[in-house]
């Protein structure tokens, strides 16, 4: 096991920089999820970690290595594809003792290596098995059997769950979360799914164009996003924004659209008629007297929480609760953001204004 | 929307009981055989006829102008003692097994050249082709040309360069000329197996490559445990067809040395044709031809094994 740190890292293919100085501190251990949209740059930073890609500036190092310049085979580390890339014409026992076999492993050791990882992943009644008579989850399970079998300093995932229905990532999400907390190694982890993000990360790395955006604990980016790409990219329902002016007239408030009048706990300093984006959490709207008008348009129940969509000053706004409240299609409800709970955005940056 | 309004319901005709000809009408298997009947005129008068009837002819004394009459296996009993038959047949053997061996090396050579990333590739790929789509009797003529007693370029060069102080008789020469011919039958044969390896090779996903990579393969051990294996069900097919094609040449062979020097070129294909027609005596040609089946059932038996589904083939795909 090893720390991971990546300094001021850049890539470009031709003149086009699609990393633009990218630095992530990894600690040993550490589960990383690097998050973004397509083409942010977070499968390429991965590659670069994994030795697939060159590394255009700065640096990578794996413990105290700065390994730039080193094979792949050997920076000792290894790597879960989304496809998983498992060789068709090898048994899954030879699929996970292909590395051993290279190195040069004596049969029994490499059978022995196979076994262990096998045990931990319960995939010892497939060992003969080619991967065409798998299914995806087994599938799945033998890239990572075979990511294990090398016992690695750093494992690396790449959009693993994505071929997989959505029963089965669920489940995978939680054996591959376990998986580490037994083996507690350190795990750079990409995906596109916030909700995996938010369920494995010790640490999220949210990406965006080439760049962090934002780096922390799961509930931390949750609760402080730094920016209104972090705070629209992270949570399901996404956050609610609402264009409009901070207003401080005694008690400081937000003019929404249409002159809707929304409940501010303080206003930044500075900030009257400051042009700002209004950011509020579906589930931190609550229904209150002295709440905005809304216009019920469509009303969803998933059975635990009811997800109901409003006109709020003319924008279409979601909101979540947990109690169930009877709500019809054209009902006016007035609904209450939390003020303690509400996001304020630079209308030009994007940057937090709120602490 | 309960309150579009319906289209009437129409009064249900009567269901009358289905005739022998409505039950024909509607079998897939009558359906069937009508589709079929083209391909299958096709075949029994383009491939299966010709066949029987050479073969049939090959039991018979037919010349030409003369219909023949049956003379059971004379034709073969006495081919059986003909020297000049059996050296064709050794010589076809030879001929096609150097031929496809090297065809093999070099095809899988230019093919795995081809699949590296560089400038100009489609360019390259084109290129390679050109020996496949010149007709062969035009690359023969060349080749005779550069293979001439005396106007060969081959000569004139190493003569200029000092290397040899008379003309190489190349197509003279029984060594020589069997070399030569071989050497045409490559250079035409390559591109067909260059370009089809190269279509397999790209099946192969870039993915296992590099999981190889991070595996810790080096450029061999990927070619040895990825590529190979992955390759030989396409290798088995371009082999069968490689070794077909050079086994019934008779092209090249006619254009350059028509069988000779002293029958050293001479392929069952082209004495077969001597015999046939040049001399007239069909049903010797017929039995020469015919012979060639149990070789050509051979190869294709080889590789119908070799393109039996392999064990990791098997099985549903979960995609």
């Amino acid at each position: 096991m090893s720390s991971v740190q990546i300094r001021d890292v850049r890539k470009s293919f031709g003149n086009f920089e699609v990393l633009h100085g990218v630095s992530i501190p990894i600690e040993d251990g550490e589960f990383v999820v690097l998050v973004g949209p397509s083409g942010c740059g977070k499968s390429t930073l991965l590659r670069m970690l994994a030795g697939l890609e060159n590394i255009t500036s700065g640096t990578i190092s794996i413990g105290d290595r700065v390994v730039n310049n080193v094979q792949p085979k050997e920076r000792d580390i290894a790597m879960v594809f989304q496809n998983y890339a498992l060789y068709p014409h090898m048994t899954v026992a030879d699929n996970m003792g292909f590395s051993l076999k290279l190195r040069g492993a004596k049969p029994d050791e490499i059978s022995t290596g196979v076994k262990r990882a096998a045990e931990i992943l319960a995939l010892t009644p497939l060992l003969e098995r080619y991967p065409r008579q798998l299914s995806g989850g087994q599938r799945q399970r033998v890239a990572m059997g075979r990511a294990i079998v090398r016992d690695p300093q750093v494992f690396l995932f790449d959009e693993p769950l994505s071929n997989l229905d959505a029963k089965l990532r669920v489940a995978m999400r939680t054996e591959i979360k376990e998986l580490h907390q037994r083996l507690k190694t350190t795990t750079v982890y990409v995906t596109h799914d916030q909700i995996e993000a938010m369920t494995m990360a010790d640490k999220i790395v949210v990406m965006h164009d080439g760049i962090v955006e934002q780096m922390g604990s799961p509930l931390e980016l949750y609760d402080t996003p730094a920016n209104q790409f972090v705070a629209g990219f992270i949570g399901s329902p996404a956050m609610n924004f609402l264009k409009g002016n901070v207003k401080v007239n005694g008690a400081a408030y937000f003019e929404g659209p249409n002159g809707v009048k929304l409940p501010l706990k303080s206003a930044p300093a500075n900030s009257d008629g400051k042009p700002a984006v209004y950011g509020v959490r579906p589930e931190h709207f609550t229904i209150a007297d002295d709440g905005a008008e809304a216009e019920i348009v469509v009303v969803e129940p998933t059975g635990s929480e009811t997800q109901v969509f409003a006109k709020l000053g003319g924008e279409q706004v979601v909101a979540v609760f947990r109690e169930r409240h009877l709500f019809n299609p054209g009902d006016k409800v007035r609904l209450k953001p939390d003020p303690g709970l509400v996001h304020l955005f630079d209308d030009a940056t994007g940057k937090r204004l709120n602490s | 929307m309960a309150d579009i309004a319906l289209a009437p319901r129409r009064a249900k005709t009567e269901i009358r009981e289905a005739t022998a000809w409505d039950k024909l009408r509607h079998n897939k298997n009558w359906l069937g055989f009508w589709f079929m009947l083209p391909a299958l005129a096709f075949l029994i008068f383009f491939l299966a006829y010709p066949l029987g009837l050479g073969i049939w002819l090959s039991f018979t004394d037919a010349r030409i102008g003369r219909v023949g009459h049956y003379i059971g296996t004379e034709n073969y009993e006495w081919l059986w003692d003909d020297s000049i038959f059996w050296l064709s047949v050794f010589n076809t053997l030879i001929y096609t097994f150097i031929a496809s061996a090297i065809k093999f090396a070099v095809g899988l050579y230019l093919a795995l050249l081809l699949n590296e990333r560089m400038p100009f590739k489609a360019l390259l790929r084109a290129a390679v082709l050109i020996p496949f789509i010149v007709p062969t009797v035009l690359s023969a003529l060349a080749f005779w040309w550069i293979f001439d007693s005396q106007f060969s370029i081959i000569s004139w060069s190493l003569k200029h360069l000092g290397l040899i102080t008379q003309n190489i008789n190349f197509l003279g020469d029984s060594t020589w000329a069997r070399i030569c011919v071989i050497f045409a039958n490559i250079w035409r044969g390559v591109p067909f197996v260059a370009i089809t390896l190269l279509a397999g090779l790209q099946t192969v996903q870039p993915s296992l490559y590099e999981a190889a990579t991070l595996d810790g393969a080096s450029r061999w051990q990927m070619f040895r445990f990825i590529t190979y294996p992955l390759l030989t069900p396409i290798i088995a097919v371009v082999m069968t067809f490689s070794v077909l094609f050079t086994f019934t040449d008779f092209q090249l062979i006619w254009a350059m040395t028509r069988g000779g020097p002293v029958n050293a070129t001479h392929l069952m294909a082209t004495l077969s044709y001597q015999r046939a027609i040049i001399a007239g005596q069909l049903g010797e040609g017929a039995a020469i031809s015919s012979a060639m089946i149990p070789f050509l059932l051979a190869a294709i038996m080889v590789s119908w094994f070799g393109l039996q589904r392999r064990k990791w083939q098997q099985g549903e795909s979960n995609d």
